[in-house]
């Protein structure tokens, strides 16, 4: 053990407020991006599913310039996302420091990645339940919502519980460049300070965060799956 | 038969010169090829063909999952080879379809599935939950409402498939390879819920096989495809008993093992030390009359050594295999009397 470690005592009266506000803060960074990028990249993954060769709205131009476009965004570490979004992120949000510029960025971010995700689910539907459907008149955007969604829905709330633990690990990137939260708050009062408590107590907040999420992510997808 | 003039009377389906042809990158890939075929209203029409000759997509040109390359295919008196998809769309609310693989929504109810295509023509939901307790009643299913497909036999599955094909009460029906995956007691009771749907409910069905058993059963005529071309057509009965082509008698030796096979006569050639001769029996031939007067009229003895009787459309049709001894003259004799009534093939060895 070395000796900063007992070297300056918490003072848990300051602290555990910061820790409760920065809790929410996190938690309220996390759910946005959810909604919003989970909206967003459940449309750039059906729009990729469904513009593919053979599927039911293929158009080879749009699923060539998207796969692309998600091809280039998805590898940048998302550190640098949020640096090279710095301009974009003033138009939009007006500022590049706090929660709602870290969740622009994280919006972008968690978009290309569900992309994917949601694509990779809807790959998985027997083709013949989609010409069933066809066969009973039903057009693509019927298709979409009666029949690729609640198909694929246990897999697709698997894979957002767990794009949900990727978008928290986004938001402490984005703590450190700005944004506030849990991240932000280990490195400040925890990392520099060589206090490992806080450090420790925001792990043990985290880890208990994503288990309860992944806890009720099983559920809701059984429940889906109906096993 | 005119083809002009059963348009008149009573086609719903119509191929001229229809052909399909598929381009990709690497290939261009010809389908179907240049099928004139006509279906008329309230008839079970077959396809039979070995896999890729062309079927599946055949059936799928006619509710427009497929569309026609050249030729005109009208269904119920529209032209579906030019039409918009959104028009077509309308189109297939009056045509049900089922599947080799059922093809059953595992997110919905077996009564969910029943309603989808309801749903899809906008129907009140009071209006939907009584008519797929109608429909599901008519399949035998009204138990399982609830359960979902995972929970099914795959007879019970085909029978929801069939319940979601006719929710809209379509005219026709498309089968394809509707009991190929269903083992040979599930396969007859589809078929005959099919036959019923046909009875009672007067949907004309064009069923896609390529068990000779299934159009034996329930075809009224059958189109032999192979290659996209179609090589043989006409009633079941007259096509399969008396093919012209190679295909035609392949398929009939699948569901009538009456013709001993080049093994069988060379044991048979072993065994029997008098003339072998394979004699085709028909509906209006009555042999054991004629062969009662063998040895009277011949002074020839007969033994029966192979063969069969089945029925196709309900008319006997098959073939025995003879042993016939006496003097070379008399079983001469015999033979000519056969062949003045039925086809009499002697086998040498």
């Amino acid at each position: 053990m070395t000796a900063a470690l007992h070297y300056i005592a918490t003072d848990w009266g300051q602290m555990f407020p910061l820790l409760v506000e920065n809790t929410w803060l996190t938690l309220y960074m996390v759910v946005v991006t959810l909604i919003f990028g989970g909206l967003l990249g459940l449309a750039l993954g059906v729009l990729l599913y469904t513009t593919r060769r053979g599927s039911i709205l293929q158009n080879g131009v749009v699923y060539n310039v998207l796969n692309v476009v998600v091809n280039i965004v998805r590898p940048i570490p998302f550190i640098i996302l949020i640096a090279a979004l710095g301009p974009l992120t003033i138009v939009f949000v007006g500022t590049t420091i706090g929660p709602n510029a870290a969740i622009f960025a994280m919006v972008i971010g968690a978009t290309f990645g569900i992309a994917r995700i949601v694509e990779q689910n809807l790959v998985t539907i027997d083709p013949g339940t989609i010409e069933a459907a066809r066969a009973a008149g039903a057009g693509p955007w019927r298709i979409i919502f009666t029949l690729l969604i609640p198909e694929a829905l246990g897999p697709l709330i698997l894979g957002y519980t767990f794009v949900f633990i990727g978008i928290v690990d986004m938001s402490a990137v984005a703590g450190a460049v700005g944004g506030r939260g849990l991240g932000d708050f280990a490195i400040q009062y925890g990392y520099s300070r060589f206090n490992w408590e806080i450090t420790f107590v925001v792990i043990v907040v985290i880890v208990v965060l994503v288990q309860l999420v992944q806890f009720l992510g099983n559920w809701l997808a059984r429940k889906a799956l109906r096993r | 038969m005119n083809s002009e003039e059963r348009a008149i009377v009573s086609t719903i389906v119509q191929f001229d010169n229809v052909s399909k042809v598929f381009t990709t990158t690497q290939q261009v890939v010809t389908a179907i090829d240049g099928v004139s075929l006509s279906v008329e209203e309230g008839e079970i029409f077959g396809v039979i063909g070995y896999s890729g000759a062309g079927k599946s997509t055949l059936v799928r040109l006619v509710n427009g999952l497929e569309r026609v390359s050249s030729g005109t295919l009208t269904v119920a008196g529209q032209d579906v080879g030019v039409m918009r998809e959104s028009d077509l769309r309308k189109v297939r609310l009056g045509i049900g379809m089922i599947f080799q693989q059922f093809n059953l929504f595992n997110s919905r109810t077996v009564a969910g599935n029943v309603a989808y295509p309801l749903r899809v023509a906008g129907w009140k939901k009071a209006d939907r939950d009584s008519r797929v307790a109608e429909l599901l009643d008519f399949v035998g299913l009204l138990d399982r409402a609830h359960d979902y497909p995972d929970r099914l036999s795959g007879g019970q599955k085909q029978r929801v498939g069939i319940a979601r094909a006719l929710a809209t009460s379509p005219k026709l029906l498309l089968a394809d390879e509707s009991t190929s995956a269903l083992d040979p007691e599930t396969t007859q009771e589809v078929l005959r819920l099919l036959q019923k749907v046909n009875r009672e409910l007067g949907v004309t069905i064009i069923v896609i096989t390529h068990e000779m058993d299934v159009v034996r059963s329930i075809a009224d005529r059958v189109a032999v495809l192979e290659n996209g071309r179609i090589v043989e057509q006409g009633a079941v009965f007259d096509v399969f008993s008396n093919p012209r082509t190679e295909t035609a008698r392949r398929f009939i030796s699948t569901v009538i093992r009456n013709q001993p096979s080049p093994g069988d006569l060379d044991r048979l050639q072993r065994t029997h030390k008098g003339r072998i001769v394979n004699v085709e029996i028909h509906e209006s031939l009555r042999i054991g009359t004629l062969l009662s007067h063998a040895f009277s009229d011949h002074g020839v003895q007969f033994e029966v050594v192979y063969g069969g009787i089945g029925a196709i459309q309900d008319r006997s049709f098959g073939s025995l295999t003879l042993e016939l001894n006496g003097p070379p003259g008399g079983v001469d004799s015999l033979i000519a009397s056969l062949q003045s009534v039925t086809s009499v093939e002697e086998v040498r060895s």
